[in-house]
């Protein structure tokens, strides 16, 4: 199991400040769900499912429309961040959460859109257009 | 902006760090939901370094660094249950015990045992073997005798081989009929230190 993988999926899809919050749910949910699964070599996938559902609940469950003026939280183990940073920071935050965490599986992790779709459940359609719109919109904030 | 600058933002090494702090949190949040079944953690010791699995129960499997890590984690999931953490301070009894007995200030263990992972015949073997005292040996007829089936030296070795437990359960004090070393789990350079740490030192 990928630990890392997970961590680095949340830090760019909920942010640092609540990455490692959200690695905690993450992690309890799998273990509660533990005994029901038995593809061991399938686990990887299954709990950056589970990430990415936290991931989404996460935003829209703390009421928090992620907003470009939000304050830039703190990177872990990095000094001050670059400003083009703080500004790329700011276009994720704008980002629906749907978009945002398709972006950061498609970006971040280099998942392909078939793994997208089962990882997020939705259709091979759904998946690609999340990357699309969200890839996009940052695209334009950034320009 | 490019897809590339998305990386930036969190990159492995940041990862790293991260999920290694959060997992520390994850086993006393696993542990207070009920959510923690096994406990495992490494500690060194003299003859390598020892993986433990440590259960509600107690002290369920002591692995040694020439077994398969993920074989060994294979058979907890299976056979105690999948909900498996790292949680190195599960493991503080065990260490201070094994430690005392490594530098010879110890000669019985005291944590207590999950024997769920010992089955059949090799829990009578164990059974017995766990009452052989720091510092003497047994043969695998004797233990075979003592168990009732004075016939069954094969399969007592047998049972002494699958042992989970080592060194906890001396299963390295019995020896061949001779005082002969026989075999060992660990493989027989470490019988011959254990022994050689409780004083007793077999023809090989």
């Amino acid at each position: 199991m990928n630990r890392a993988t997970v961590f680095r999926f949340l830090l760019v899809a909920v942010g640092p400040t609540d990455a490692d919050d959200v690695f905690q749910e993450t992690f309890l949910a799998a273990l509660r769900a533990y005994p029901r699964v038995r593809e061991l070599d399938k686990l990887d996938r299954w709990v950056l499912k589970i990430a990415s559902r936290k991931a989404i609940d996460h935003h829209r469950g703390s009421g928090r429309r992620p907003l470009p003026t939000d304050h830039v939280p703190e990177r872990i183990g990095a000094g001050e961040p670059e400003p083009a940073d703080e500004a790329l920071w700011a276009a994720v935050r704008a980002l629906p959460p749907r978009q945002r965490v398709a972006v950061v599986h498609r970006h971040v992790l280099d998942r392909g859109y078939d793994e997208i779709a089962e990882l997020m459940g939705g259709s091979l359609e759904t998946a690609r257009a999340n990357v699309y719109q969200g890839t996009k919109r940052l695209r334009e904030l950034m320009a | 902006m490019n897809a590339r600058d998305l990386k930036r933002l969190a990159t492995r090494a940041e990862a790293e760090r991260g999920a290694a702090a959060a997992a520390l949190r994850l086993p006393e949040l696993a542990a207070s939901a009920g959510l923690l079944d096994v406990a495992v953690a490494t500690v060194p010791s003299p003859v390598g370094d020892l993986f433990l699995a440590i259960t509600p129960r107690g002290l369920a499997r002591v692995a040694f660094a020439s077994e398969d890590r993920d074989e060994v984690l294979a058979e907890l999931a299976e056979r105690l249950s999948p909900r498996i953490l790292s949680a190195a301070e599960a493991a503080d009894e065990v260490r201070r015990e094994l430690d005392e007995y490594f530098e010879g200030r110890r000669a019985r263990f005291e944590v207590p045992v999950d024997r769920t992972l010992i089955r059949g015949i090799a829990r009578e073997v164990l059974g017995a073997t766990a009452r052989i005292p720091f510092g003497r040996t047994s043969t695998y007829g004797e233990i075979a005798g003592r168990i009732g089936r004075p016939r069954a030296a094969r399969a007592v070795g047998n049972a002494l081989g699958s042992n989970p437990i080592p060194i906890v359960i001396p299963c390295h004090r019995v020896l061949r009929a001779g005082g002969h070393l026989g075999g060992y789990g660990g493989g027989v350079e470490r019988k011959q230190v254990l022994l050689t740490l409780e004083g007793i030192a077999p023809s090989v």
